[in-house]
């Protein structure tokens, strides 16, 4: 799934301040500049003895949006920095449409910023902000502000060319921030957390506008994040970093339901950990056996790596295990289980959730499908249920 | 008695009435006086003369008198100098320290703050050594005609290196103040993403976000260097703060009245610093 040759995009703010009552309001044909693919190869840094990226190989077709993923610390904005010229690897190179640009300073670059604190020049109004690559550029001054107001435009805010940064809210802040690092029509888009300082609403509009936007001029794009939601909603591909390096790389089905590893699985979504035996290729856990998934660890005694969807509840009034709490979720119910003295979390559909209150004896079974399994930690023990109970 | 209908205006002990600030008009007061009263008694110095009555001829002589126009000069000469000279090196070198080697700042801040802590005194004997050393060192090389460049009366170059170490900590203070109330390094990083040189970085974006920042330098650069009287007499120069002991000696009523005079002067540009680099763009 990738978003070239995808036009159609409604545009940004839509439906209302885009100046455009119909069809898609969007930088004319001109501005939009063909996207370069994005290359990683065998990325080094460190920061002393700290590895921040430690041989990260990944590429980025023409076009498309990747989110870059992981926890705090795993390189995932250095190697931003490496693509936008702030940072210099230690070893290895940065490919933009198939040239090394590893050398070439960060104000030759091809590529666009959104950063993840308000980066507007406060001394500057939105126009004067939007306009700033172009007067760096020497563009004429009709040019500069025809083309502010037509990018301004695009991303919902035509009428606030005249506020300086202090009169705009955060959201808006960073709609003028994209709206200037797209001024140049840069062949690859960068964005660094944009959205982590924003409230939650604003949040999620967003990065769906982002998206829009996105597909809409179809440029290559890398968006940092450390929010998997925020990732696997509006990526092609997400790549998952550990430690400076890729753990995975996929669409946002494939990472979330078959994590190549139990540290993508972990970090993706929540997880039950549940002890079971593996026999073969096949594991014993809670009673029935089911598929392995992947490579098994030398210790036949392991933890199976359980989504809470993936377990399935029934209400029984003799059943063996219990519902210690249920939190609701929208259109799922979260419960949390006391099985045989462990505790296992299941969502279950909101509608089936009357009769599942906390204090209610119910038989729990997983679903029917390969399962990851990893090193033995801390589970419920297993199995729990004997198979002939369920 | 008219009865109580419950919507009068409850007055009294549950709403505390507003005290009058007695005091603050005492303070202003004292303040006032204390301020006003030694200018008041040091301008009718200046214009009344026992046995003459009241005339503004000391302030008559103040244009003719000898070596005014040329001390004054000299003086608002250095200050520019010093002001331009202080702030292309302190703006560059805090700027470079927190974008490239943050580390080094609390250093820098140790090394900007020390002339604080070394006497006047000390700092000009020390001048003295280095420049008598110097010329003696020198003399045989062509640094020497530098040396002596430097040290041309009609423009002390000499005092303007001295007054830039003076006023560093002072500059130190306000430019950090100003660094610190913005993202310095998004700001440039994002300049710099949009294809910006570093001069343009400096010109177009620090520089214009610093303003207050650098009045404030500017400020004290431009009080410290008109004020200065050590350093400059015991180098041997002349101007405007040695300009008026050396006058005090001879014409007392002439001293002061250029005193008046230079504290209104100070106070023009001060405001004309400010307004300046004051305006704040959008604020």
């Amino acid at each position: 799934m990738t978003a070239s040759g995808s036009k159609s995009g409604s545009g940004w703010g839509s439906g209302s301040g885009t100046g455009s009552g119909s069809g898609t309001p969007g930088l004319s044909s001109a501005s939009v500049s063909a996207s370069a693919s994005v290359e990683f190869r065998a990325l080094r840094r460190t920061f002393g003895r700290t590895v921040a990226l430690d041989g990260l190989d990944l590429v980025i077709a023409p076009g498309e949006f990747v989110a870059l993923l992981g926890p705090s610390g795993c390189g995932k904005t250095t190697a931003l920095r490496c693509v936008a010229g702030f940072e210099r690897p230690d070893s290895g190179a940065v490919l933009v449409d198939g040239k090394d640009v590893t050398d070439v300073p960060a104000n030759k670059r091809d590529a666009g910023m959104v950063f993840q604190s308000y980066s507007l020049f406060p001394n500057m109004n939105a126009r004067d902000n939007v306009a700033f690559g172009l007067r760096v550029r020497k563009a004429p001054v009709a040019v500069r502000r025809a083309k502010a107001d037509e990018l301004l435009a695009l991303v919902g805010l035509p009428d606030h060319a005249d506020r300086y940064p202090h009169q705009l809210s955060g959201g808006q802040q960073q709609r003028v921030a994209l709206a200037r690092a797209l001024a140049l029509e840069p062949r690859v888009l960068l964005l660094d957390e944009p959205l982590s300082a924003l409230d939650a609403k604003v949040r999620v509009t967003l990065r769906e506008e982002i998206r829009r936007l996105q597909l809409s001029l179809g440029i290559t794009t890398v968006f940092v994040t450390h929010d998997q939601e925020e990732a696997l909603s509006i990526a092609d591909r997400v790549a998952v970093l550990r430690d400076g390096r890729l753990e995975q790389v996929g669409t946002p089905a494939e990472v979330y339901d078959r994590p190549a590893t139990p540290f993508v699985a972990e970090f993706v979504g929540t997880m039950n950990h549940l002890a079971g035996q593996v026999t073969g290729d096949h594991v014993t856990v809670l009673g029935q056996l089911l598929p392995v998934d992947g490579p098994v660890p030398a210790d036949p005694s392991v933890d199976v790596l359980i989504r809470p969807e993936a377990v399935q509840v029934v209400p029984a009034d003799d059943g063996p295990s219990e519902v210690l709490a249920a939190s609701f979720r929208g259109a799922s119910v979260r419960l949390r289980l006391a099985v045989d003295g462990g505790e296992v979390l299941a969502d279950v559909p909101g509608h089936e959730a009357a009769r599942l209150g906390p204090g209610a004896r119910v038989v729990v079974r997983l679903v029917e499908r390969p399962v990851l399994v990893a090193a033995r930690t801390v589970t419920v023990p297993a199995p729990v249920i004997p198979a002939d109970a369920v | 008695m008219a009865a109580l209908t419950g919507l009068e205006r409850v007055s009294g002990a549950d709403t505390p009435r507003p005290r009058r600030a007695w005091w603050r008009g005492a303070v202003f007061l004292l303040a006032g006086i204390y301020f006003l009263v030694p200018l008041g008694t040091a301008f009718w110095y200046t214009i009344h003369t026992p046995g003459a009555g009241v005339s503004l001829s000391a302030y008559g002589e103040l244009l003719t008198a000898d070596g005014f126009v040329r001390s004054l000069s000299l003086s608002l000469g250095l200050a520019l100098a010093t002001i331009a000279v202080v702030l292309l090196l302190a703006l560059p070198a805090m700027l470079a320290v927190r974008l490239f080697a943050p580390r080094l700042r609390p250093v820098m801040e140790v090394l900007c703050t020390l002339p604080l802590v070394v006497p006047p005194i000390t700092f000009v004997a020390g001048i003295g050594t280095a420049l008598r050393g110097g010329t003696d060192l020198l003399a045989p090389t062509p640094f020497w005609a530098t040396l002596i460049a430097i040290q041309d009366p009609g423009f002390p170059l000499v005092l303007v290196l001295a007054y830039v170490v003076l006023v560093l900590p002072f500059v130190y203070r306000s430019l950090d103040a100003g660094l610190r109330t913005m993202d310095v390094r998004t700001l440039v990083e994002a300049a710099r993403n949009l294809g910006a040189s570093w001069p343009y970085v400096l010109a177009r974006v620090i520089v214009p976000n610093l303003r207050s920042a650098l009045a404030s330098a500017s400020f004290l650069t431009l009080a410290l260097v008109l004020g200065e009287y050590t350093v400059a007499s015991l180098l041997g120069y002349q101007p405007f703060a040695v300009w008026i002991v050396t006058v005090s000696g001879s014409k007392g009523q002439l001293s002061v009245a250029v005193s008046i005079l230079s504290l209104l002067l100070i106070w023009l540009l001060l405001l004309a610093v400010s307004t300046v680099f004051g305006k704040e763009k959008g604020k």
